[in-house]
């Protein structure tokens, strides 16, 4: 039996006989040793992540105006920030977008600057009190003008992460990145044999309070991250540290196509070996991780796994899907939680950096709940509108423009001899057809591409093709291509209003 | 090499593709094709020492004929080594090395730009000979 106290490590970071390991070579140790003898080798095994980690952001202070401002809106580089939290202090998050740039710039990207020593542009509103008469304010700040920059996020490092990947014949853009069509391409996040909650998964050393690496500085652990989920293997961290201290190694905005920005944090978290338990604990495999491919083209909180796969299997390069080959990427970068993992043992064995004991553990084996919704999810049988007049294909330009006359419908969907749609014909395509002298049959005129809705949908699903593809309404139809209804934008734009 | 052949709307139904491989013997292989209403482009990949050859038959048709000779460019700064270029590169232009640094060979590029979209740091972009 190996027992070692915090103490004792901390005595042979300060003489300087400590042994501190990453988590890869501790591998090799536990596998060459056994578990006792790393225990008694080992002092400290560090580990390692980076990776993009949207939760995350900083608590900035910006010190009181003449006269004086109580914020209720400020915007930095056009970005807002959260400010209804007394008079000069704002959170910044990492995925609040730009204003005037979109996509292109966010919260993440102030950040960076702010680490990089750039002037950022502060503008903030007021009501304007009697104690802050102040009601607009205009400035130009750096980091070193704010009296704190705390970094503090509320989901990090989770401890591995689903993998993605796309059935639909269309690629799709996630915060996982491009996502080919037909199962093109995986994507995966986490640093496996590195990662920091995967080495400690019952949180047997770190917890709030823990002393780690973030950004390329000191930083704590504050206690379970949002959305902590340990029943299920996906722990999360909540973390603090001073952005006046870390570097643009280890923190870096990031865009993803289609989704927005996000933060790639820098974070590595020492696990002091205080008995054989947790030596075993720390020499996880990339092959002891296991994780699921989802299928990220299902548009819903539940998407289908595709199967189960390990961190080793991914990283491999490719994975088996459906007996095909698949290329995986990862978007967390090894190479740099390897240089983490490394950085913080220097620090360690340097005598720079002392492990701590956590105040209080990580809960175990809880689980994060999906949100309770009470308006209930709206479905496409819900609005559509089940009588729908059709028109066959062969049916006249003519004839197409007098049903939608009788009818008032706009759209009136195209069908052959089976009943099953094959097109759909507008007001407006009789118009360019007329206006052009072309009298022919529906089928020369009509569109062939039809977007359709299925009835078990969800309306918000539906709303958002409908708005991709500029489309205002859709043949709902059935397996066999026949039509049971129609939904148009107006049926969504009145649910909606309904509610409001 | 890789060039990148533009044909106006007005010859896009006509072979002349075809009708330049047979009549040079100059083997093309296409990597991209791209046709709409206003116009039709084509990457391929052909013999260096050929290209002359096939550029003049290509072009005496009333094709426009490019060499495309800015491949994709990588900016370290930017780039963090995650490794999300790799599985969207049609033609495995981004390897990991062993020590899971990236690897950038250039020669594969068919500038179809797929890699622009997937790096979340912006660290790939292509030159001017691609509109994207």
């Amino acid at each position: 039996m190996v027992k070692k106290t915090i103490h004792e490590i901390n005595g042979r970071i300060r003489d300087g006989s400590v042994n501190v390991v990453t988590a890869e070579e501790m591998v090799h140790i536990v596998g060459e040793l056994g578990a006792e003898g790393a225990a008694k080798e080992v002092d400290v095994v560090t580990t390692g992540t980076f990776g993009a980690m949207c939760s995350s952001g900083v608590w900035l202070n910006f010190g009181h105006s003449e006269p004086p401002i109580k914020m209720q809106k400020v915007f930095l580089n056009d970005v807002e920030a959260y400010t209804g939290v007394a008079a000069v202090d704002a959170f910044i998050g990492a995925t609040q977008l730009s204003e005037s740039l979109g996509m292109e710039y966010g919260g993440a990207h102030v950040i960076e600057d702010l680490i990089r020593g750039k002037s950022i542009h502060l503008h903030a509103t007021s009501h304007g009190t009697d104690c802050y008469p102040r009601k607009v304010l205009d400035t130009t700040l750096s980091l070193e003008d704010m009296n704190q920059a705390i970094m503090m996020n509320p989901r990090n490092a989770y401890q591995k992460y689903n993998a993605a990947t796309n059935g639909t014949k269309n690629t799709i853009h996630t915060y996982m990145g491009s996502l080919l069509p037909s199962f093109g391409n995986v994507t995966y996040s986490g640093a496996g044999v590195l990662s920091p909650l995967s080495n400690d998964p019952d949180y047997m050393t770190i917890g709030a309070g823990t002393r780690i690496f973030l950004g390329g500085t000191q930083g704590y652990i504050v206690g379970q991250g949002t959305q902590h989920s340990s029943g299920g293997g996906f722990g999360t961290l909540m973390v603090q540290g001073d952005l006046k201290h870390m570097s643009p190694d280890y923190i870096r905005a990031a865009n993803f196509t289609g989704y927005g920005t996000s933060l790639y944090v820098g974070m590595g978290v020492p696990i002091p070996i205080l008995n054989e338990q947790i030596a075993q604990a720390t020499a996880v495999t990339d092959a002891g991780v296991t994780t699921k491919i989802l299928d990220y083209g299902i548009p819903s909180r539940d998407r289908a796994a595709v199967r189960d796969v390990t961190y080793e299997e991914l990283r491999s390069g490719s994975v088996d899907i459906n007996g095909r080959d698949v290329p995986t990427s990862s978007l967390s970068s090894f190479k740099k939680s390897r240089l983490i993992a490394s950085e913080l043992k220097e620090w360690i064995t340097r005598g720079d950096f002392f492990v701590s004991m956590p105040v209080e553990r990580l809960p175990k084996d809880i689980s994060a709940k999906p949100m309770k919704q009470t308006e209930g999810i709206a479905l496409v049988s819900d609005i559509m509108a089940v009588s729908v007049v059709t028109i066959a294909k062969d049916a006249s330009v003519y004839d197409a423009a007098k049903t939608i006359m009788e009818t008032a419908f706009n759209h009136l969907p195209v069908v052959n001899a089976d009943n099953a749609l094959v097109g759909v014909v507008t007001a407006w395509d009789i118009s360019k057809a007329v206006s052009q002298n072309k009298f022919d049959l529906v089928e020369d005129i009509m569109t062939r591409k039809v977007i359709t809705a299925i009835a078990d949908e969800r309306v918000a699903v539906v709303a958002r093709r409908m708005d991709q593809d500029s489309v205002s309404a859709m043949p709902v139809i059935n397996k066999e291509r026949h039509i049971i209804g129609m939904i148009t934008s107006d049926d969504i734009s009145k649910l909606y209003a309904r509610r409001s | 090499m890789k060039i990148k052949i533009n044909i106006s709307s007005d010859i896009l139904t006509k072979p002349i593709m075809a009708e330049s491989i047979l009549e040079t013997g100059v083997l093309l292989n296409i990597s991209q094709a791209h046709y709409d209403r206003s116009q039709g482009e084509v990457v391929a990949d052909v013999d260096e020492e050929k290209f002359d050859l096939i550029c003049k038959s290509l072009t005496n048709k009333g094709a426009r004929v490019s060499k495309l000779n800015t491949p994709i460019k990588w900016d370290e700064n930017e780039c963090v080594e995650c490794s999300a270029c790799i599985s969207v590169c049609p033609t495995k232009v981004f390897s990991l090395d062993d020590d899971f640094s990236l690897i950038v060979d250039e020669s594969k590029c068919i500038q179809c730009g797929t890699c622009i979209d997937m790096c979340p740091h912006n660290a790939l972009s292509l030159g001017n000979n691609n509109n994207r």
